[in-house]
């Protein structure tokens, strides 16, 4: 069971184009719901039914957000879709829009129709060019077809559909972020409650899902919910996207069941480069914890599974490492990330993140010092939970992680002020 | 206080750039035209060759209704926006972890030792300038760089030759 939903279309010559993916069957389900005028809580119980976690990284059950929203409160509402796609190892979402965009717009028009709402912004990161074009060319064909606009398909139904343009910043994947930049503002998160199911974009209901979450929902509604939560295992429903990259021969993003043994994903994208011993594995973007390689390869995909092993399923990005990686410089690397990338709102997480950089740079470059490790734990311990968004927590995840299972690489670097990799 | 007359504001752009902007306004609700802000700064950088000057963030500022601050605050926030010259191509290079592990550093000495500059720099002829980026969301590729709206994925020195050659 491999590409069956959001890729569905992916082995189509052109399956970006509308009647490429109508010859799958696209649109059909928009097109049943509006003229049978199926009531709107039907659908949210399907996609309940179908056990869908939200696939930007919490995973958070869609269809229980969607109830969240009163659909027959006054004024308008919000479908908004995060295709900011930014945590480090992340790479499905842009093939989504490459590939199927279409399927995302029907899935954001269902959506709508279910919560009531009569507009929708896609927020797409601004880097990604060519996934921008290829997304504005579906709503422009989805526009003459009658699929967006008013009245769709004289059902007196309305919905737009609209793209923004983000200009780089990871944070403006944090959904609050995202709707303040969608206003026009620096992305800096608001403070939860309220959340935006009550107050959201321009202070409207709003829902706002990952772009594989809301591009999954087309096929939940064609084939059922039962359907689709059997496809994975218990508390993970469906298939979901990994991208896999690293030190791989044959990196990529493959449509999986949810469960799938690691070792079995890890065949398909061609095994550990050169041969090489596999020796720690990144399994939800970068800031799930690491898990070491023996471990990993004893491991389902699943959000149980990896929870299980002290770490998270996340965003479904899987970084592979072999053995000639220093964990020290890895750590470095991340850390400064989540420093560069801290909005600054925040005291535990604007300085924080600096002290875990300044930290795990002095150790890489030789100058660690023995308190050193327990300086990390603890800074890295007064960051999580006290912050406004889940930044914090993302640059506190993977410094306890690297400690718990690498530390005597890091021991290492202060004993010795060098690496105990051969090559780092 | 005085206020811009809404000739003022037009004349700041020409017919081209104002219609590229009305596109994005139209996008949002009528009392949100700051909205359109971030589309605006991106359309303005792209047709001053790469970067935004004080007068051009004022003059979006008048054209959206918002103080200029406003505008100078989202231009400062996002990576994207460049507030010094940068070269007619501007090289983007991840070195996040998939790359980092795939080797970046080499495509980065490479682009350093090539084009005579360091990151955040300009070469002396203006056509290219370096920057480090975070991760683009192409890490199957890696190493990866863009440059312009172009990504460009497996990187070898070689193939980074040739896509410099390439490039007028
Ligand atoms: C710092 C940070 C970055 C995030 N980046 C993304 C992202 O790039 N894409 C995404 O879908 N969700 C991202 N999220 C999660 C969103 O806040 C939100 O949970 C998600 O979009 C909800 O959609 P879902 O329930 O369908 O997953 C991020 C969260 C945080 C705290
Ligand atoms: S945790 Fe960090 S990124 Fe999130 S709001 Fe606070 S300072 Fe900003
Ligand atoms: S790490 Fe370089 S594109 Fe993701």
């Amino acid at each position: 069971m491999a590409n069956e939903v959001c890729l569905r279309t992916l082995d189509l010559e052109r399956p970006w184009l509308l009647e490429q993916y109508q010859s799958r069957g696209g649109y059909k389900m928009l097109k049943k719901i509006l003229t049978e005028k199926m009531p709107p809580e039907a659908i949210i119980e399907e996609v309940k039914t179908s056990g869908l976690r939200g696939r930007g990284g919490a995973g958070f059950p869609t269809g229980l957000k969607w109830s969240f929203i009163s659909r027959n409160a006054p004024g308008q509402k919000y479908v908004v879709c995060n295709s900011d796609e930014g945590e480090p190892g992340t790479f499905k979402d842009r093939d989504i829009l490459r590939y199927n965009p279409h399927q995302l717009v029907e899935g954001m028009i269902i959506a709508g129709y279910a919560i009531g709402a009569t507009r929708g912004y896609n927020y797409i990161r601004g880097e990604f060019w060519e996934p921008y074009e290829r997304f504005e060319q579906a709503l422009e064909e989805a526009r003459s077809a009658g699929f967006l606009g008013e009245d769709l398909l004289g059902s007196g139904f309305d919905f737009e559909l609209y793209t923004h343009l983000g200009a780089g910043a990871y944070i403006c994947g944090e959904e609050t972020a995202l709707l303040e930049s969608i206003e026009g503002k620096k992305g800096q998160p608001r403070y939860k409650p309220p959340f935006p199911a009550h107050f959201g974009l321009y202070g409207r209901p709003t829902i706002i899902n990952n772009t594989e979450s809301l591009a999954s929902i087309p096929v939940i509604m064609e084939k059922g919910g039962v359907w689709f939560a059997d496809i994975g295992v218990k508390n993970s429903g469906g298939s979901k996207l990994f991208s896999i990259s690293g030190n791989i021969n044959n990196p990529g993003v493959f449509e999986i069941p949810m469960g799938t043994p690691f070792s079995a994903l890890l065949e398909m994208a061609g095994g550990v480069k050169d041969g090489r011993r596999i020796k720690a594995v990144i399994p939800g973007g970068s800031s799930a914890p690491v898990i070491p390689g023996e471990q990993m390869m004893a491991l389902n995909m699943d959000y149980d599974a990896i929870a299980g092993a002290g770490s998270m399923l996340g965003s479904g990005a899987v970084i592979v490492l072999d053995d000639t990686n220093c964990m020290v410089k890895v750590l470095e690397r991340m850390s400064y990330f989540y420093h560069e990338e801290s909005c600054g709102q925040c005291t535990p997480c604007r300085e924080g993140t600096g002290w875990l950089y300044r930290v795990v740079h002095r150790i890489e470059t030789g100058q660690g010092r023995q308190e050193d490790l327990d300086l990390l734990n603890d800074v890295a311990g007064k960051i999580s939970g006290k912050t406004i968004c889940a930044l914090g927590d993302a640059a506190a995840m993977p410094v306890q992680g690297m400690l718990r299972h690498f530390r005597d690489e890091f021991q290492y670097h202060i004993d010795h002020q060098r690496c105990m990799v051969g090559v780092g | 206080m005085t206020t811009t007359t809404a000739k003022d504001k037009t004349k700041r752009f020409t017919p081209e750039i104002r219609a590229e902007i009305d596109r994005w306004i139209a996008k949002y609700p009528p009392e949100w035209k700051q909205s359109a802000v971030m589309g605006a700064l991106m359309i303005l950088q792209d047709d001053n060759g790469g970067w935004l000057t004080t007068q051009l963030m004022d003059d979006i500022a008048a054209y959206l209704d918002m103080p200029a601050i406003a505008v100078y605050e989202v231009a400062t926030f996002y990576s994207m926006y460049e507030l010094k010259p940068v070269g007619k191509h501007k090289i983007c290079v991840c070195t996040n972890v998939s790359c980092m592990t795939n080797k970046s550093d080499i495509i980065v000495e490479h682009l350093e030792k090539k084009l005579g500059i360091r990151f955040g720099q300009v070469t002396e002829d203006g056509r290219f300038s370096l920057k480090e980026v975070e991760c683009l969301g192409a890490c199957g590729g890696a190493p990866m760089m863009q440059i312009g709206k172009q990504y460009y994925e497996n990187l070898t020195p070689e193939i980074v030759d040739a896509i410099l050659e390439g490039l007028e």
